[in-house]
């Protein structure tokens, strides 16, 4: 009974510190020095943040982790977005991560997921990674087409290719393409990794299904 | 004695006969220049590709068609044709594309599959795309007038 009592006091008066917390004034501190101070505090805060989540943008730290660094990143360095001709690279982030930043405080916390997968040793082989690459890949795929490619128009807008300067092949499907409402996902897939057995998503591409 | 004698005879003669093939041998100019053996040959200029052009005319029959476009990237493996993704069946006519010959589905006893068949899988092993490069071997190959116009 007594013990009861001195619990309740206890939250009761927690509340009560809480409420003094938040709504009584202050007659110590000048308003002036509690927004400097405050201000500072929160650019400091603020500042901090975004600069951890710009470093976990960042290439070394994606492949910090070696599901990344011996799979995808070893695939991705044989293509043009690693090499090429004027020497411009689109790292990890440029197109996996969007550039607004409501849209990439979701991604981060849905990548939050990859935690638990690294966690749970989900692809810790390449015989692993390869078994899921599908389903993964169409994690990918699906966003994408969602977004409309939007990490791919960060750099590439269609409204800015000279026709004349593009292969005749490339010319024909573009202008085909926009005009059907496509996105730049539906013909571009596996272009910065390699492609999963793709029988079962568009098996006239792949000479039969391959048995493990 | 006299076995020694012959040697001799047959070493001093085969010198004789192999001493006019070392002077030529100054006169041939292999591939490679005439560069010592110790130096490095100059490297020679990498050719870009051909941009993409028409279907390219053959200049024999039994000769698989050139690739008129480049395919600097293209995966084929067991997971992935990327060439099917223009030139199979259910692609070539949105693509624009030459459709895959009816050849490439039977097997080596003739046999007619379902799907492309395995040994005519990797496009690259009979079609190849084109450099502009002079051939390192000049010859005097004529295609023949019945399917080559001149």
């Amino acid at each position: 009974m007594n013990d009861k009592n001195r619990q309740d006091g206890d939250s009761g008066s927690q509340a009560r510190g809480w409420r003094e917390f938040f709504l009584r004034p202050t007659a110590r501190y000048s308003v002036a020095s509690l927004l400097v101070l405050g201000g500072a505090v929160g650019i400091l805060f603020w500042g901090g943040f975004n600069w951890a989540m710009e470093l976990s943008n960042t290439e070394d730290f994606c492949i910090s982790c070696h599901e990344m660094r011996v799979n995808v990143y070893e695939e991705y360095k044989d293509t043009i977005h690693y090499n090429n001709r004027t020497g411009v690279r689109a790292t990890c982030s440029d197109c996996h991560v969007p550039k607004e930043w409501q849209h990439k405080v979701v991604r981060k916390i849905v990548a939050t997921n990859e935690l638990l997968h690294k966690v749970l040793g989900s692809i810790d082989t390449p015989e692993k990674f390869e078994a899921k690459r599908l389903k993964l890949a169409r994690i990918v795929w699906r966003t994408m087409e969602r977004t409309d490619s939007r990490e791919c128009r960060n750099c590439h807008d269609y409204e800015s290719m000279e026709y004349m300067a593009q292969s005749r092949r490339a010319v024909d499907r573009h202008i085909k393409g926009f005009d059907e409402g496509k996105t730049c996902i539906d013909c571009h897939k596996g272009i910065a990794h390699s492609l999963p057995d793709m029988h079962e998503e568009d098996p006239s591409i792949v000479v039969g299904v391959v048995e493990e | 004695m006299k076995r020694s004698l012959a040697l001799t005879c047959t070493l001093a003669a085969s010198i004789m006969l192999s001493l006019p093939t070392v002077v030529m041998a100054d006169d041939v100019k292999s591939l490679r220049g005439t560069a010592g053996i110790d130096a490095a040959s100059a490297a020679p200029v990498i050719k870009q590709w051909a941009p993409d052009q028409e279907p390219i005319e053959r200049d024999y029959v039994q000769q698989p068609p050139l690739v008129p476009h480049a395919v600097e990237g293209y995966k084929m493996n067991r997971k992935v044709n990327k060439c099917l993704s223009c030139h199979g069946w259910t692609k070539y006519k949105e693509a624009g594309a030459t459709k895959i010959s009816q050849t490439h589905f039977a097997d080596r006893d003739e046999n007619v599959l379902a799907n492309i068949a395995p040994r005519r899988y990797f496009c690259d092993g009979c079609h190849v795309p084109q450099r502009n490069a002079k051939p390192l071997v000049s010859n005097t190959f004529t295609p023949v007038p019945a399917i080559h116009q001149p």
